[in-house]
């Protein structure tokens, strides 16, 4: 049994190690075409292009870890984006009052945990399959953001210059604090899901949601608390949206970005089956599909591929997905046997 | 239990009557909602009861509607599939594409209708073939299709020759051809899914899969086969679109997965798999209509026609999931 369990856990590990090599060859090869790839000028663009989907694909993480999915996380972000958004433009028309930059900060993360929590209560007092219910709200939430803002865009003026900056300064060594927060997120989600009893309680009821309620975990409060966070981190990434881009559009800000997510946290190793998934693999996955997007416009490929080229991934990833799991079973059969 | 013992057990519910029956199945939820829709309509406004008027706003929903039919079927058998806009969007760039360097226009839809089918036989490998659950199969399938199509057509928009324009403007007996079509499409369906062998192993399947299996029904075949059938019906949709706009971008059908999906949840098919008619999605597919409509007449804003359409998805499986648990008492 333990030699079983030994086996698998070095599958895991070679896992992520698999993920780190692919990305190590995947910038050589770009590298090698065009040497401007392996530049650090370069790695600041690919990091850049990563925070937001980092912060969504972390609340997606704990999501399908615990056997469900959240395609609404898009919308999400484009509701607590905009609702900040309004705030700051009414901040300088109505009001009068002097709103400090920082809260929408909070505000974004709370809307966004409303909504998520709006789908975790679906999900839960109707038992219906997440997939569905995201999929209604992902429509709903998205027609919130045209009703809340009017059909209008929030223009840069309106954002403040220091959330801006955000995107912009850096505390040290030139890198912007858009990335800590996302580093800091992963850091905390990784805290949360490994050292905290709640967090150990996602994964049981994951890998096995018959067993979980048996073993007393309350698999109600533990969903809801899973599509809570996943709000919240949307929320975060919506007000980031904002610091990093300079506007809010009520179509565009936020759509695709599901899919993006899922492809990260997929390529990342987390299992559709739930009760597998790590934190390190995610940030892995992220920062692959961050190499791949930055090298794409250097090799002349148009951005019209991007979307073909996620959807691909996600693919390859579930059928590696698949036969790392069967060989994790058959291991474990071998060391029964 | 040797010898045959005929007697029903002590805890079986009485045999409710036939109008009782009748009363609690989902269709005629969705049949009462029609009828409400229909008055609510009319009242909105004087023009709304004009059946030409609904038939015409019925063609731009037909080939979802189409689509939706066939996906019934994969959602009853106990899967989904999530890519038939995407495919469809393909698969209409595939014959523009086609047909825009050279291919005369047969071939080039034959060239359409392959990739469709294609299409469904990459979805039918990965989930049947690879044991892979089809929600997250089709998510990646819905990326990739709708990627290529947009690496294919790029942000043009490629455009269809005058005289292929125009598949809504062909009248049957008065009806819109993609009409006639849908109308065709569900009674031969309809009479295949409740009326032959193969429509009740379709049930089978959905409601227990192993059980059915061991009852020597062959399911991956079927299953395989259902995917293989909403790929290609996509693609006929999908070109059906690009004879109705005149013009293919790679956008066509963007989010109509949910709006077949919603179809098939309003005329009562259970997401489980199972449950479910072609009866309820043909009507809920005129519901759909007759409520979008009446939106656009009542003047109501698109975006929360988004709103509204949402809402009809959750509160549609929720009423679903209500009446089948009632009924399994």
């Amino acid at each position: 049994m333990t030699t079983g369990l030994n086996t698998l856990g070095k599958i895991f590990l070679r896992r992520e190690a698999g993920i780190a090599v692919m990305i190590v060859l995947f910038c050589l090869a770009v590298g090698a075409v065009k040497p401007q790839f392996l530049t650090l000028d370069q790695l600041r663009i690919i990091l850049l292009l990563t925070p937001l989907i980092m912060i969504g694909a972390m609340g997606q993480m704990l999501v399908i870890v615990a056997r469900h999915v959240d395609l609404s996380i898009g919308s999400m972000l484009g509701v607590s984006a905009m609702v900040s958004g309004m705030l700051y433009r009414y901040d300088a028309t109505w009001f009068g009052l002097d709103i400090p930059w920082w809260s929408g900060i909070p505000i974004s993360i709370v809307v966004g945990a409303l909504l998520g929590l709006g789908n975790g209560l679906l999900i839960t007092l109707f038992r219906l399959p997440a997939i569905i219910v995201t999929l209604g709200t992902l429509s709903l939430y998205r027609g919130l953001t045209f009703i809340i803002s009017n059909a209008k865009q929030i223009d840069r003026q309106w954002i403040p210059s220091e959330l801006k900056g955000l995107s912009q300064t850096s505390p040290i060594l030139g890198i912007p604090w858009i990335i800590f927060i996302a580093f800091g997120v992963a850091l905390l989600t990784w805290l949360f899901a490994m050292h905290t009893r709640v967090g150990r309680q996602i994964f049981a009821l994951g890998s096995n949601p018959v067993a979980a309620p048996l073993r007393g975990i309350k698999v109600t409060q533990v969903t809801l608390l899973v599509f809570a966070i996943s709000g919240a981190l949307s929320g975060l990434a919506g007000i980031l949206y904002a610091s990093r881009w300079g506007f809010v559009n009520p179509s565009n800000t936020g759509s695709g970005f599901e899919f993006q997510v899922i492809a990260a946290v997929v390529i990342g190793g987390a299992s559709i089956n739930g009760g597998i998934g790590t934190v390190l693999g995610t940030v892995l996955g992220v920062l692959l599909l961050g190499c791949v997007s930055a090298a794409l416009p250097l090799l002349g490929i148009p951005g019209t591929s991007q979307a073909a080229i996620y959807g691909a991934v996600i693919l390859v990833a579930l059928v590696i997905d698949r036969t790392v799991r069967q060989r994790g079973i058959v291991s474990l059969k071998r060391a029964r046997a | 239990m040797s010898t045959l013992d005929t007697t029903p057990p002590q805890d079986t519910a009485p045999v409710r009557p036939r109008w009782q029956t009748l009363l609690i199945r989902p269709e005629t939820m969705t049949l009462i909602l029609l009828v409400i829709g229909i008055f609510a309509g009319s009242q909105l406004s004087p023009f709304f009861l004009d059946v030409s008027y609904i038939l015409r706003s019925f063609t731009l929903y037909s080939e979802l509607a189409i689509v939706a039919l066939v996906l019934t079927m994969v959602i009853i058998v106990g899967e989904i599939d999530l890519s038939p806009a995407a495919n469809m969007a393909l698969s209409a760039c595939v014959f523009a594409w086609a047909q825009a360097s050279g291919v005369p226009i047969p071939f080039a839809m034959l060239i359409g209708l392959a990739s469709g089918l294609a299409m469904g036989a990459l979805n039918a490998f990965m989930v049947i073939g690879l044991q892979l659950p089809s929600i997250i199969v089709t998510i990646g399938t819905l990326t990739l299709y709708r990627g290529l199509a947009q690496v294919l057509a790029g942000d043009k928009s490629i455009r269809v020759p005058e005289w292929f324009i125009g598949v809504d403007k062909i009248m049957l007996a008065g009806i819109p051809l993609p009409v006639v079509l849908f109308i065709v499409l569900a009674i031969g369906l309809g009479i295949v899914l409740g009326g032959t062998i193969f429509g009740r192993n379709i049930y089978q399947i959905g409601t227990n899969e192993i059980a059915a299996r061991h009852a020597g029904i062959r399911s991956a075949r079927i299953k395989a086969g259902l995917f293989l059938l909403v790929g290609l019906v996509s693609a006929v949709a999908g070109i059906m679109t690009a004879s109705r706009l005149g013009s293919v971008r790679y956008d066509i059908a963007l989010g109509g997965e949910l709006q077949m999906v919603l179809m098939a949840m309003l005329g009562g098919t259970y997401i489980f798999g199972g449950r479910g008619t072609i009866l309820g999605t043909f009507l809920a597919a005129w519901l759909l209509v007759i409520v979008s409509t009446g939106m656009i007449v009542a003047n109501v804003l698109p975006a929360v026609q988004l709103v509204v359409l949402g809402s009809l998805l959750i509160v549609a499986i929720i009423a679903t999931n209500l009446i089948y648990s009632r009924t399994q008492r």
